[in-house]
């Protein structure tokens, strides 16, 4: 079958709020500060929201400060016509207030000093979640047809955790405020237009066994738009040619036995790529988008403005052109 | 297996690690490989003739495949059958059943136990309070350390934000069950709503507004069933303190050639010291290999010379060498600032990126052998 274009940043641009989730180290981050690059070249106002309290978001967007609670202006790259801005939104921040729009905020103010929070979301388990989830409600409900937000959403695990615990706050506590809560992020996580969750991985069996896990829960226990998934670290250097019968009689034979090696090496790996992506393709009935490899070992705010081009031009449907 | 880790490397001291420790910690962000490195010191150790147990706290059964255990692992030591001169013993720790456990062993009587384990507020507590997974992770840790069927304990951490979760959990946990909301909920009269001091009533109501009055009732029966048991939780969590400190137990970084998740390592570092932790070894994970003596220019040139007489397959296999000679040392320079720190009392392994992924046992071994060559093996050289 011939490989399908897709066009991978307008299926993620169709909500207003997108989380991005994946296992620790897939590159979650990565494909955040991407898709508020992308998305800002198509004239989109981009906000990211930072939840884990890292400063890595803010640097592969060139920020010299880490984002803290109120949204601030990045600087634009040529092409954009949108802006793009940052926040940091923490559990702790977010019941503060909450609290204080609920008219409790002489709690809010407790909190603050306390360490309550523990209390109150042992009370009541999830409740850090959801009310980080209602925040992130209120900004898409004050967002305009231009606006889109990009949650660097928590790591895979968590992810079901944290999307799942408006319906298990909703069941345990039939009324109130949290139960209002709760209702309204229900709604939000049901409506594609509103919402959706962008899937990372790598091309590695391990990380896409979990991702094809994650998908299912999340369908199953949310019942959340999945987006396309992005298979993050794609080796899209060429095709690594067989070396069993390679020579190359004009070089030092210490460098030949080197390259083969290396050669060998690439395309095991390759092949290992290829079987996750196999797997992937044939457990997940979604559209995929790649973002290729880069040979670095740290990526800074360049790399993702090229990174960003992947997504923005379409990614064919296929891991790459090797056989 | 060899000529997939053709790293040099150093790591005689995992070895020794692995023969004279009595707990083994291994610390780093997530997706570094954590639970491969600490199944593989623990196969290592078991095969320096030493019992061993291993305990992840991994979820996702990572460690139970890598151990070949399809069908997964529990709450209690499962001896593994590998052909090794000590023993390897493997656990995935369940937080709720090890609290439970706990609570077993501090209660003064049974019926106490019940009002305790069968409170909404305590299975919130044991099931998804912050800390508390981490904090048994140490308990169990403890428990199997005072084990006579082992000699050596190997735990990877949790997956946190801030793999300081770990260290920080006994007081953590303390803290919370001492909250001062509490003392002034339950004193002086452990009880009731109606009978609250005046101080904490106004507080209880809004928080009950918040989160609901049974979750605020199953809270305070929770600590009224709880009084008494304050003193001895507050001498375990000491002792599973002393134990973190020991000088028996060491702690291993595990990082990937990565800036953000070597900066987390360095951070951790800097944080074990401040505590009086020293980091026994440091295991560089998921390095891209490399090949031969020549340099990166070199291979580039080859590959040069032979686009320019149209070889298109040679160009490719040099471009190969070139790029992971280009990769090496990117990846060398992010690393260095960590091994700097580290100074040379610290022992360095480096273990390469796998060609094909950690699932099975035999791949398991090759990485033991890589942390810790048997003296006849040819150990760091590839011979393809």
């Amino acid at each position: 079958m011939p490989p399908v274009r897709i066009d991978p940043l307008a299926q993620i641009t169709s909500s207003r709020l997108v989380i991005v989730a994946g296992k620790g180290g897939v590159g979650k981050t990565t494909v955040s500060a991407v898709i508020a690059r992308a998305a800002a070249r198509r004239g989109r106002n981009v906000l990211v929201v930072e939840l884990e309290s890292r400063p890595t978001l803010a640097q592969l967007l060139g920020s010299p400060v880490p984002f803290g609670p109120m949204p601030v202006d990045l600087d634009s790259e040529p092409g954009e016509t949108g802006r793009i801005r940052g926040m940091a939104l923490t559990p702790v921040e977010a019941l503060r207030d909450y609290l204080e729009t609920h008219g409790l905020s002489r709690l809010g103010r407790r909190l603050a000093t306390s360490g309550l929070i523990d209390v109150v979301a042992t009370a009541a388990p999830g409740i850090d979640d959801l009310v980080v989830l209602g925040r992130l409600k209120a900004l898409e409900r004050a967002a305009g047809p231009d606006d889109l937000i990009v949650v660097d959403g928590p790591a895979a695990g968590h992810a079901i955790t944290f999307l799942t615990s408006p319906a298990g706050l909703a069941r345990g506590l039939p009324t109130g405020p949290i139960a209002d809560q709760a209702h309204e992020v229900l709604a939000m996580l049901g409506d594609p237009s509103r919402c959706q969750v962008v899937l990372v991985t790598t091309p590695e069996t391990t990380p896409v066994g979990e991702l094809v896990d994650t998908a299912f829960a999340l369908e199953e226990d949310v019942g959340i738009q999945l987006g396309p998934v992005i298979v993050n670290g794609v080796d899209r250097s060429g095709s690594v040619p067989d070396v069993e019968n390679w020579n190359d009689p004009t070089a030092d034979p210490d460098e030949v036995e080197a390259a083969r090696q290396m050669a060998r090496w690439w395309r095991e790996r390759q092949r290992t790529e290829h079987e996750a992506w196999n797997r992937l393709e044939a457990s997940l009935p979604l559209d995929r988008a790649v973002l290729p490899w880069r040979p670095v070992a740290g990526l800074g705010p360049r790399d993702i403005v090229d990174l960003s081009f992947e997504l923005d031009t379409g990614s064919e449907n296929s891991v790459d052109d090797s056989p | 297996m060899t000529e997939d880790s053709p790293t040099p490397l150093d790591s005689r001291g995992i070895g020794e690690l692995a023969a004279v420790s009595r707990m083994v910690v291994c610390c780093g962000s997530g997706g570094v490989g954590k639970t491969t490195t600490a199944a593989a010191i623990g196969l290592a150790a078991a095969r320096r003739g030493r019992r061993v147990v291993v305990v992840t706290i991994d979820p996702a059964r990572r460690l139970a495949e890598a151990l070949g255990m399809s069908e997964g692992l529990g709450n209690e030591p499962t001896r593994l059958d590998v052909d090794v001169t000590g023993e390897l013993w493997a656990l995935m720790l369940d937080a709720s059943a090890t609290f439970d456990a706990v609570v077993a062993e501090h209660a003064s009587d049974p019926a106490q136990v019940q009002r305790i384990l069968t409170n909404r507020f305590y299975r919130n507590i044991a099931d998804s309070l912050s800390g508390t997974q981490e904090y048994m992770a140490a308990e169990k840790l403890a428990s199997l350390h005072a084990d006579d069927r082992f000699d050596l304990v190997v735990v990877d951490t949790p997956p946190t934000r801030r793999a300081l979760d770990f260290l920080e959990a006994p007081s953590k946990l303390m803290r919370f069950l001492d909250h001062r909301l509490f003392r002034l909920v339950l004193a002086p009269t452990r009880g009731s709503l109606r009978l609250l001091s005046s101080a904490a009533r106004p507080l209880v109501r809004t928080l009950g507004t918040v989160v609901g009055m049974s979750a605020l009732d199953d809270a305070i029966a929770f600590f009224a069933a709880f009084d008494g048991m304050e003193r001895g939780f507050h001498d375990r969590a000491a002792g599973v303190d002393r134990l973190l400190a020991d000088s028996a137990t060491a702690y291993v970084l595990v990082a990937s050639p990565r800036a953000d998740t070597v900066e987390e390592a360095i951070f951790f570092s800097e944080e074990l010291e401040r505590r009086d932790r020293r980091v026994a070894a440091i295991v560089v994970n998921r390095l891209h290999p490399t090949a031969g003596t020549g340099t990166h220019d070199d291979a580039e040139a080859s590959a040069h010379r032979a686009r320019q007489r149209h070889d298109d397959v040679s160009a490719a296999i040099w471009s190969r060498l070139a790029l992971a000679r280009q990769v090496e040392a990117s990846e060398s320079a992010a690393i260095a600032p960590l091994l700097t720190r580290a100074g040379s009392a610290t022992a360095v392994a480096r273990l390469s990126l796998l060609a094909e992924d950690v699932h099975e046992l035999d791949t398991l071994g090759a990485i033991a052998d890589r942390l810790d060559p048997a003296p006849d093996l040819p150990g760091d050289t590839i011979d393809g």
